[in-house]
């Protein structure tokens, strides 16, 4: 069984509990196992590199140091927030490239810097390379057949692409090939690297809600039942801001916008009321009913044969 | 016991500046084996030679030291002068006294001393010297030319022309490469068949040229004059001879298959003739989809062919060429799309490549020349180009420029204005290069006449909305980003190398670039020569190249062909690697390290203690070998040496610097 070593993040404590509640929930059920480092802090997001470059690579510093002191994850550092892959891998790229900035880091740590080594690793990354599509397809009991997915990257997870490298930065594959192994189809869609706005969904509310807007309606176009996310900053946006996009696309919305692992859980037979789904603005009854009504069906189709 | 004589050169104050003449003058004298020494403000200018010439008579000098600039400069001239003398020419050593000393010194002591060091040295060396020979061959008066685009075309007829026999290979079943597939030419809109197809006939009927089209080079064996070049004839499954290109095979043929003459917008069958003006007209069988071939079923070409050319048993066949140069004229490949997924191309079927464009605005192309959609045959209203697509890009494209595009694009806009004037043509650039004779004056048109609007920035992104293409991209010059519901989009792809490049360039034994673009042996003053003799290149596969900078250079390749093969000998140079047989272990390692395939084994029988030992020893061939002493290092018996650069030569300079 591969173990990580996790590094959750403040959204998994905060506005994405379901991101980490569905997290727990499946990988159990998919083979691998998280051990929380201790003492972890905030990754340097937002609110400090908005401030301070030197305060947001020594904050993302600190973890790594951790994480590289943290001997119980062997098989990499796990990080489902998109937000905190971006700063520690930009930390990474940053400290190795200059000599000043990593001496300023060490002193603010008042440690040297150990954490270059580190394998860090984004969600879709464990997902779809360590488990494998094939483990997630025998690992599937209640097959999403039936169901459009409309796979939403955002732009911290696969870019910029020679920190990232994962996957294409302009057409990534990783969450498709995770959501096609549970049976439902990964639609072609025109918005899968836009921006969602970020933090600016507190400061300019209107420039979300347009970005939003785009977004949903080429889902929609897509023929998308929901979105999947592997972003906290992304799902906040998008599930949270519907109102206002619906107001500019002068139509009613309810997309409803699913963390990769709520959408893992459906298939692997958690129950919904277990994936965190109550925390959501938008509501996912939709989505449930479609596959509630699917598995009607089938089995009235079974009970007819 | 050598008489050597020592010329010391002022070179006006080049030298003399910084170094103090006379007292070099002085301690040459005291040097080992030396007779005579004398200074001259020039030794190079005519009075200074003739006082060299007058000196080796009067004073019996065997050996001569000229002190004086690099050996790059002026080495062939004292070698002719000595050679005036009755000397031979590789009784010369050159002191660098100046690049090596006065230039790059300020100390007049200083300098002096390592002057009079530099001399010694030479001294030393030139001691040692042997008379040195070069050997003469024949030429082979035939040349090879790989590739049957324009290039190959140009540079065939050139060479023909001149009376020399031209064997024009290509590995398509025609004659005419990309510049076929044009539709019109910038600046003057000629028709890009109509002035391309004469001269693929031409070439096709010229007495001297014989074609074999269909074919690739295999192999290349010999050097320059005496090249030998081993040629796969593929086979067609048609007799060519038979084969009248009447076309009832294709018109019956019931498998239909993808035109790559029209890059996939309109099919052809499995057996064709790629394009109507081809040259050889001849069909060709398509073996990957023939049914017969695949299935074991069909023969419907056998039974409706008068000539009863179909020979489904046809192989291939290997031809042996002997020539005595080698023009290289490949061409180019499209860039890789595949790296930009925001341009949608291969997704989105509107979203298309400039030479797609070609075929979709030319009148015998898939929609007669009338510009409409892939998608659903509609005419576009909007159309959008982006150029630098793969060029000047060194985030994910090259960092080149691929020098066509900017007037591909122009043309592209142009014909849009032209045959749709109700239509909306928005070019989006970084820079528009336009730098050949009437280039600007063309781009000028299509902006102030024909209307199209040029708009500074790149796209970010083009996605299908609907019927539509969102592009997404950027007005540099307002600071504003743009969003643009298009029809059509166009990608100015760059140009590059052939995939198989790099293998050819192995094969023929030629260098390349990073970009696996051949390279030329010098860029300005060689641009056509490789850095083996006797291969010359011509067109794109050297570079990107619009046609006439492609015909340019074919011209040019052509010329010094017909130079080379005019000749009725070679000489070889003297200056080359030796092996001492009687300490070679015969390991080898030296021809594995050659560049120029010209060291081989050899079993020599000798008489050891009275018995007869077989055992293989390396030669070398004099006639392919440059010369450039990388087998010496390579050598653990010390068995190579280098002829005028010998160990013995060597160490005497070395002994003679720290003595």
């Amino acid at each position: 069984m591969k173990t990580y070593s996790y590094y959750p993040g403040c959204s998994l404590e905060g506005t994405a509990r379901e991101y980490e509640i569905s997290l727990r929930a499946v990988a159990p059920l998919l083979g691998f196992r998280l051990e929380e480092m201790h003492d972890w802090s905030c990754c340097g997001s937002t609110p400090a590199h908005a401030t301070s470059h030197r305060l947001a690579v020594a904050l993302a510093a600190r973890n790594l140091n951790l994480a590289a002191a943290h001997d119980k994850g062997p098989d990499g550092l796990a990080v489902p927030c998109a937000a905190c892959y971006s700063r520690l891998k930009i930390a990474v790229s940053d400290l190795a490239r200059d000599a000043k900035l990593r001496a300023d880091t060490e002193e603010a740590m008042g440690e040297a810097w150990r954490g270059g080594a580190v394998h860090i690793m984004a969600l879709p990354e464990i997902l779809a390379r360590d488990v494998g599509p094939e483990a997630i397809e025998r690992a599937t009991v209640e097959p999403l057949n039936g169901i459009k997915v409309a796979n939403y990257y955002g732009c911290l997870l696969v870019r910029p692409p020679e920190m990232t490298g994962f996957d294409d930065p302009e057409d990534p594959q990783t969450l498709d090939e995770i959501v096609r192994a549970t049976g439902a189809e990964a639609v072609d869609w025109s918005h899968k690297v836009d921006c969602c706005g970020g933090s600016l969904s507190l400061s300019r509310t209107s420039v979300v809600s347009k970005l939003v807007a785009d977004i949903i309606d080429a889902a929609q176009i897509a023929g998308a039942d929901c979105i999947v996310t592997a972003c906290p900053m992304c799902h906040a946006n998008v599930d949270t801001r519907q109102p206002l996009a619906a107001k500019i696309l002068g139509r009613r919305l309810e997309m409803p916008v699913l963390y990769i692992t709520q959408l893992l859980g459906l298939a692997l037979g958690v129950p919904a009321r277990q994936l965190g789904f109550r925390s959501h603005l938008t509501p996912v009854t939709s989505l449930l009913r479609k596959l509630q009504d699917r598995t009607r069906g089938r089995a009235s189709g079974e009970g007819g044969s | 016991m050598p008489r050597i004589g020592v010329f010391v050169c002022w070179c006006g104050s080049n030298i003399a500046g910084t170094v103090d003449i006379a007292r070099v003058v002085e301690a040459a004298k005291d040097m080992p084996h030396v007779v005579y020494v004398e200074d001259n403000k020039y030794t190079c200018s005519e009075p200074g030679q003739a006082s060299l010439r007058a000196s080796v008579e009067e004073h019996e000098l065997d050996r001569v030291v000229v002190a004086a600039c690099s050996p790059r400069m002026h080495e062939p001239t004292f070698r002719k002068t000595l050679e005036t003398a009755g000397l031979n020419n590789y009784l010369l050593e050159v002191a660098n006294l100046r690049e090596h000393c006065s230039w790059v010194h300020s100390d007049k002591d200083d300098g002096t001393e390592k002057a009079i060091d530099l001399v010694r040295m030479a001294v030393a060396k030139v001691a040692y010297h042997e008379p040195l020979y070069s050997l003469s061959f024949p030429v082979t008066k035939r040349a090879v030319v790989i590739g049957g685009g324009i290039a190959g075309i140009q540079a065939a007829l050139d060479i023909a022309d001149s009376g020399h026999e031209v064997v024009l290979v290509e590995k398509t079943p025609t004659l005419g490469g990309r510049m076929a597939q044009l539709d019109k030419t910038f600046p003057t809109m000629d028709c890009s068949a109509c002035i391309l197809t004469p001269k693929m006939v031409d070439a096709a009927q010229h007495p001297n040229i014989t074609l074999m089209a269909y074919s690739e080079v295999e192999r290349l064996d010999g050097y320059v004059g005496n090249f030998k070049v081993t040629v796969r004839q593929k086979a067609r499954s048609v007799d060519i001879i038979k084969c009248t290109g009447c076309g009832i095979c294709f018109e019956k043929c019931p498998s239909k298959v993808p035109n790559e003459f029209d890059l996939g917008l309109a099919d052809r069958k499995a057996i064709y003739v790629p394009f109507p003006q081809a040259v050889p007209n001849k069909a060709t069988i398509d073996r990957e989809h023939c049914l017969y071939y695949t299935r074991g079923r069909c023969r419907v070409c056998e039974r409706v062919c008068e000539a009863g050319a179909i020979v489904f048993d046809q192989e291939d066949e290997l031809v042996e060429i002997e020539a005595g140069a080698v023009v290289v004229a490949t061409g180019y490949e499209q860039f890789d799309h595949s790296v930009y997924g925001e341009y949608g191309y291969g997704k989105i079927p509107d979203v298309i490549t400039g030479l797609e464009f070609e075929r979709l605005v030319n009148a015998s192309g898939p929609t007669e020349g009338k510009i409409k959609r892939p998608s659903d045959g509609k005419v576009p209203e909007t159309i959008v180009f982006i150029k630098c697509v793969g060029s000047r890009d060194e985030s994910k494209g090259v960092g080149y420029c691929s020098r066509t595009c900017c007037m591909y694009t122009a043309k592209h806009a142009l014909q849009t204005r032209e045959k749709l004037p109700g239509s909306r043509v928005l070019v989006y650039y970084m820079d528009v290069r336009t730098a050949g004779k009437g280039y600007e004056e063309f781009y000028k048109r299509t902006t102030e006449e024909y209307g199209a609007t040029y708009v500074r920035g790149r796209v970010s992104r083009v996605y299908q909305k609907g019927d539509k293409l969102v592009v997404l991209g950027e007005d540099t010059l307002l600071a504003r980003p743009t969003i643009v519901e298009a029809d059509l989009v166009v990608l100015a792809m760059g140009m590059a190398a052939n995939e198989g490049a790099g293998d050819l360039a192995r094969l023929l034994g030629i260098s390349y670039d990073q970009h696996n673009f051949l390279t030329e042996a010098h860029p300005k003053l060689r641009p056509v020569e490789t850095n083996t003799a006797g291969i010359f290149l011509a067109g794109s596969c050297q570079g990107p190249k619009d046609i006439p900078d492609t015909v340019a250079q074919a011209s040019g390749s052509a010329a010094k062909v017909a130079a080379l093969l005019s000749r009725e000998s070679l000489q070889t140079e003297a200056q080359i690697a030796n092996v001492n047989q009687e300490l070679c272990s015969g390991c080898l390692w030296c021809e594995t390290t050659c560049p120029y395939k010209a060291i081989s084994a050899k079993t020599i029988t000798e008489r050891v203690h009275g018995k007869e030992v077989t055992r293989t020893v390396a030669e070398v061939n004099p006639s392919l070998c440059h010369g450039c002493g990388a087998c010496l290092p390579a050598c653990r018996d010390g068995a190579m040496n280098l002829l005028g650069f010998t160990h013995q030569q060597i160490l005497a300079e070395v002994e003679a610097v720290w003595r």
